[in-house]
């Protein structure tokens, strides 16, 4: 069945305090390379059956109210994935 | 609810009947916490507390509305998010904005619900050190001309409990400097900010002053034996009682 995959990411000026964590720990472990993190969400709705326009609208807009906090979020992604 | 609902803890000679004759509605979620605490504060301040459901679409004919603290649906997506779409959230933000101005407080869980719902500006997100916290909390009142802190006085400092993980107050710098100018902050953190909070806030009103939401729990604070630490004495703090008294003050036509 296909699923429609969205991301949503804290927006850029929102500090957000679990990606600085996990950028704190990243080289006690020895993984100096990155200067940064920022931790997002990744919602996968699966359909049952064709992703018509009118489910992906529904699923944009599910993103947009419920999925997401346009306060403090961006809703960055909202594309189909067919099955693998 | 009725008085034998409520847990014996205290001293139990609170007057069985409501001394003012009004009924405040607190509402319960599925992982609502605090509601029994937050009926035993409106009912310790004179008025009737009336349970309400999350899932009933009706306010019934309750003068104000007490949403508390806890972690509705786990907290799951976002602290409030999926609470927000309640039939009993709808008819909540239908009254507070209409013509009536319906009081609402909404503590910690309760703040968070009123965010999402869009009652009140902001957003909280996780606190800055990561670590659910639980301690008392000295707060200043800023704005003392709320439906919800008109008892207290400007500057007032009052300790009331904190205790959450997601007590972080954000809005953007644009919002935040209208918060300031309109003295929407109500309520700031005092001697060091627990959760990273913007400008230190730790309650914001709505414009017309009927709609509060706070981190800290006021109905944690409202009987001796049971409230933070002061110089009293050990657990002696009623500070948060004043919430409870200022709405039934307005609901019932009181000066200061």
């Amino acid at each position: 069945m296909p699923r429609i995959v969205v991301d949503v990411m804290p927006k850029p000026e929102i500090l957000d305090p679990q990606g600085k964590a996990i950028v704190g720990a990243l080289p006690r472990l020895g993984f100096d390379a990155f200067s940064g993190v920022r931790q997002g969400k990744r919602f996968e709705l699966t359909v049952d059956g064709e992703v018509t326009e009118e489910i992906l609208a529904q699923a944009r807009t599910a993103a947009e109210t419920l999925l997401s906090n346009p306060v403090i979020e961006d809703v960055v992604n909202v594309e189909v994935v067919a099955e693998a | 609810m009725s008085s034998n609902e409520i847990p014996l803890i205290g001293d139990y000679s609170t007057p069985d009947t409501a001394l003012s004759g009004a009924r405040i509605g607190v509402v319960s979620f599925p992982g609502t916490l605090d509601d029994r605490d937050a009926a035993r504060a409106v009912r310790l301040a004179g008025a009737e507390p009336v349970a309400l459901w999350h899932a009933d679409d009706s306010l019934g004919d309750v003068d104000a509305v007490v949403i508390p603290g806890g972690f509705s649906y786990g907290d799951y997506l976002r602290a409030g998010a999926i609470a927000r779409f309640a039939p009993m959230m709808s008819r909540i933000v239908d009254a507070a904005n209409s013509d009536a101005r319906l009081p609402v407080l909404g503590i910690c869980n309760g703040f968070q619900i009123l965010t999402e719902a869009h009652l009140l500006p902001g957003s909280m997100i996780k606190n800055d050190h990561l670590k659910f916290i639980c301690r008392d909390q000295v707060l200043r009142v800023e704005n003392n001309s709320t439906t919800w802190t008109n008892q207290y006085g400007i500057g007032q400092e009052i300790t009331v409990v904190l205790k959450n993980q997601d007590g972080q107050y954000v809005a953007d710098e644009k919002t935040l400097d209208a918060l300031e100018a309109e003295g929407q902050v109500a309520l700031r953190y005092v001697g060091w900010n627990p959760n990273g909070s913007r400008r230190d806030i730790a309650g914001i009103t709505n414009a017309a002053g009927n709609v509060v939401g706070l981190m800290p729990h006021p109905e944690h604070a409202v009987e001796a034996g049971y409230g933070p630490t002061t110089d009293a004495g050990t657990h002696t703090g009623t500070d948060g009682l004043g919430f409870f008294a200022s709405v039934l003050s307005t609901l019932v036509g009181g000066t200061k």
